[in-house]
């Protein structure tokens, strides 16, 4: 958890974002000024027309002028390092040793090298298998796939190619998954071939045991799901689910996304599920962001394991091999093995956790929840998900300001906005579909403090007290960032430039006057 | 004690299953006679009044129509005109704490235009058109939700919308509602009322693939009976062009009739395998009982309970609340062996399964 961020509204002013007068790159040419000069580079032998005739207009700075540019332009980009419960994405200290670790052991690596060359990083692949295989009562855990969409994807794949072996492939072509269910689920479905059916919500928070028997059959492939979804409403009818599935003739699979808050306290397997995925850049500790290196980590039960993606870490005796002899495989879906240092840095992360950690991390995500929904509950405005449901929420809820914008006509990208004015980091809204209105999900996990956490709610509900006071103050926040909210410009194809090239054929004008 | 006001419009809905898209036209009455079809509204207002009575002993005043038990307020000598109407509701003014009536969306603006003491007003869906925000979903949920709101002393009210088509340009296949004025009505936590949110766009475009893949599959030997809406109205498109509020037909993959009243389906479906491809009422989740009463519990019967394809943009499922769709054909018993959960299409490849309710 994190240090107190002490009466930080009363004692000051808020956050204010640098602000730097920094002009584009390349309008910082013509200044004669260089970097490294080579004196004896070769002028390159190139074939007539390949030449160009002018030389390219390159910005003119020194070194040091593109450190400080590049440094002023990161000071006013710089997001996520405020209080951010960005729901859905468990967001976790990712712990520093973690990238030191994978410079020191993974940068010399190549993963064409001879097996018996990369002993290490394969007993560590075979090492965190047995992890989550432990965790989710799993048999084989493969981490090729490059995020939580990828491993949805593999088990698309692993059903067609599972009931393909059964001969049944033509018979089932439909995956059940429900509506609150993370939309990866069917467009991977729809992208593998099979025919989605979604399932609708009921009073309970989750659809009703008839309602899935009404669509349950000889043509179901799989059952695709999270539980609990984004409302953080658990599905006690899970087990049951699972049955009537299996009997059916079907698989099915756990999109464990939202596993914070039961870390420890079931395994998939356990219910029944034939597999499931874990994200190692949420819940296990390991970097995410910026839609850079992730891993879904997919494992299955024995009867799933020869469909996997290969190759698969092997131990044979007292050594690794990778395994790429698999006549069922459904091939690779991702390059090598994945985004290894990601593995690596979730396997520091999970072994330092230990099973107590992670129990007691998953009650602290689950505790934390439940303070920050009893104390939105009391702000103005603010409503929760599938508010007549006394149903107790796990890791996260979503919530709704569709009064605030009823009432003063400020929606919640606008107190969003304003939110960025004391340091707080862009909510997360909601994912597909937008059943809620005006919707936000906030997620504190194990990392935020108590302190951040009333922080966080303290500046939402000063935000709304400004909605219902001044509305115009919130509409046209921030005002502590480093720009204003951009309204037209990229509306207008005329205007918008993306590149130094396009600014200067769109404002020729504006340029020549300067 | 809290006093019930019953207004009771016995030419509401007549024109449904006559393919006259409402029952505003004058003669609609004597036509009805002629055709040997019975008012709907009484008897739909007495299922309303059963209801009430097993929640709320409140008494109720009762005008034009004066059924078994209530207490006639207004004028005796009755002029069969919306007159009527406005007499029996000026005459509860002071007197009533919540006006019941049955009836569509005419009759809604009639009894707004009397009602000038603001009286809270909820409808018995009872018209052909009902895209205002006061009507309960059923006759059974009207009378429990003005049992429930008589009995609570907050009496807490909500403003609703108070919408009606033009008839005329209904006929001639053009949907624009009107917002006629508002009107306080039950607050409503458990969905018993309509969603008010009618005249949704369609999502034509979020649906067309789901159009062109449901066009490839229909069969020759098979009578497609395509409802109303601008969805219907793309499907139609691909099969030739049908009407926007009419309930047409398509055979081999063309459309071969037009805005078919009840007598007229019934002909045309005898003897052949048939599939009804109905959408849903946007903001309203009706599938079957508003704007389509020509399939009918007697055409549903004869064609003996053929299959229904539902077509709907998932963004119009999304504003339901509470997510379920609705059907009345009038038949109750029906009605229950229709209910269930139903696939409806939502894209290429893609269904949701909705919870369908009486």
């Amino acid at each position: 958890m994190t240090a107190p961020i002490k009466d930080y509204l009363k004692q000051s002013k808020g956050f204010h974002s640098a602000k730097w007068s920094e002009p584009v790159v390349m309008e910082m040419t013509g200044t004669g000024r260089r970097g490294v000069v080579f004196e004896d580079a070769p002028a390159p032998a190139l074939p007539g027309k390949a030449a160009r005739k002018t030389a390219p207009a390159l910005p003119e700075v020194t070194e040091h002028d593109a450190l400080r540019h590049y440094l002023h332009l990161s000071q006013m980009c710089l997001g996520m390092m405020g209080v951010s419960l960005f729901g859905t994405c468990t967001m976790k200290y990712n712990p520093r040793i973690g990238e030191r670790a994978t410079l020191e052991h993974l940068k010399n690596l190549h993963p064409l090298q001879e097996a018996e060359t990369l002993q290490g990083v394969l007993e560590l692949y075979d090492n965190f298998s047995d992890f989550l295989c432990e965790v989710s009562g799993m048999d084989q855990f493969v981490f090729q796939a490059g995020g939580g969409a990828d491993a949805a994807y593999t088990h698309a794949c692993v059903t067609r190619a599972y009931h393909a072996s059964r001969g049944e492939l033509q018979q089932r072509d439909q995956i059940i998954t429900t509506i609150q269910t993370h939309p990866c689920s069917p467009a991977t479905a729809n992208t593998a071939g099979f025919e989605v059916i979604t399932l609708s919500l009921e009073e309970n928070g989750y659809p009703s045991i008839d309602q899935l028997k009404s669509v349950v059959g000889p043509r179901t492939a799989a059952l695709m799901v999270n539980n609990p979804d984004d409302m953080g409403i658990y599905n006690p009818d899970i087990k049951e689910w699972v049955r009537i599935v299996h009997e059916a003739g079907g698989l099915c699979f756990y999109d464990h996304a939202n596993f914070n808050g039961v870390m420890s306290r079931l395994r998939a397997r356990e219910l029944g599920f034939d597999a499931c995925m874990y994200m190692l850049h949420k819940t296990f500790g390991a970097p995410k962001g910026g839609g850079g290196p992730a891993v879904g980590a997919y494992g299955c039960a024995e009867h799933l394991v020869p469909f996997l993606p290969a190759p698969v870490v092997v131990k044979e005796g007292d050594s690794y091999k990778l395994d790429e002899d698999r006549p069922q495989s459904i091939g690779r879906v991702r390059e090598f093995w994945g985004n290894a240092p990601q593995v690596m840095k979730a396997y520091a992360w999970a072994r330092a956790m230990g099973a107590e950690g992670l129990r007691e991390a998953a009650d602290i995500s689950v505790l934390s929840n439940n303070y920050m929904d009893w104390r939105l509950g009391q702000a103005k405005g603010v409503r929760r998900s599938n508010p007549g449901i006394d149903a107790p929420r796990m890791e996260m809820t979503r919530h709704s300001v569709e009064q605030v914008t009823a009432d003063t006509g400020c929606t919640v990208f606008e107190i969003s906005n304003r939110m960025t004015d004391f340091g707080i980091d862009a909510l997360w809204l909601s994912h597909e579909p937008w059943l809620v209105a005006e919707p936000f999900t906030p997620e504190a996990g194990e990392l935020w403090s108590k302190e951040d956490i009333d922080y966080w709610i303290d500046v939402l509900e000063h935000v709304i007290g400004e909605a219902y006071a001044d509305a115009e103050l919130v509409k046209t926040a921030p005002h502590n960032g480093p720009i204003k909210a951009l309204t037209s410009a990229l509306d207008d194809p005329a205007v918008w430039a993306t590149t130094w090239r396009a600014y200067e054929r769109k404002h020729l004008k504006k340029m020549a006057a300067e | 004690m809290a006093r019930l006001g019953l207004v009771i419009n016995p030419v509401a809905g007549l024109g449904g299953a006559m393919a006259r898209k409402g029952s505003d036209e004058p003669d609609i009455a004597a036509r009805a006679r002629a055709e040997g079809r019975a008012p709907l509204a009484p008897l739909r207002a007495d299922r309303a009044l059963t209801a009430f009575r097993q929640a709320c002993t409140a008494e109720v005043l009762a005008g034009p129509q004066v059924p078994e038990g209530t207490r006639p307020v207004g004028p005796g000598d009755l002029t069969q005109t919306a007159e009527d109407t406005h007499a029996a509701v000026a005459a509860m003014q002071g007197e009533v704490d919540l006006i019941l009536f049955a009836g569509g969306d005419g009759t809604a603006r009639d009894i707004c235009a009397a009602n000038d003491g603001g009286i809270p007003i909820l409808g018995i869906p009872c018209g052909v058109k009902m895209h205002s925000g006061v009507f309960a979903r059923s006759p059974e949920r009207a009378g429990q939700l003005a049992a429930g709101f008589l009995n609570d002393a907050r009496r807490r009210t909500e403003m609703v919308e108070i919408l009606d088509l033009d008839e005329a340009a209904r006929r001639a296949g053009r949907l624009s509602a009107r917002l006629y004025t508002v009107a306080r009505t039950p607050l409503d936590g458990q969905g018993a009322r309509q969603n008010p949110k009618a005249g949704n766009t369609d999502m034509v475009g979020e649906v067309d693939a789901a159009l062109a893949a449901y066009v490839a599959g229909m069969r020759e030997d098979t009578v497609y009976v395509l409802g109303p809406g601008a969805t219907m109205m793309a499907l139609k498109d691909r099969l030739g062009g049908g009407s926007l509020l009419g309930v047409d037909l398509a055979e081999g993959g063309l459309i071969t009739a037009r805005d078919l009243d009840e007598t007229a389906l019934m002909t045309r479906m005898v003897g052949r395998p048939v599939r009804i491809v109905l959408t849903v009422v946007g903001g309203q989740g009706f599938v079957l009982g508003r704007g389509n009463q020509q399939i009918s519990a007697r055409v549903l019967r004869a064609a003996g309970l053929p299959p229904i394809d539902v077509i709907c943009g998932p963004d119009k499922l999304a504003a339901l609340t509470p997510s379920e769709l609705t059907i009345d054909t009038g038949d109750p018993g029906l009605d229950a062996e229709l209910a269930g959960y139903w696939p409806v299409m939502t894209g290429p490849g893609r269904k949701q399964v909705m919870r369908v309710v009486a």
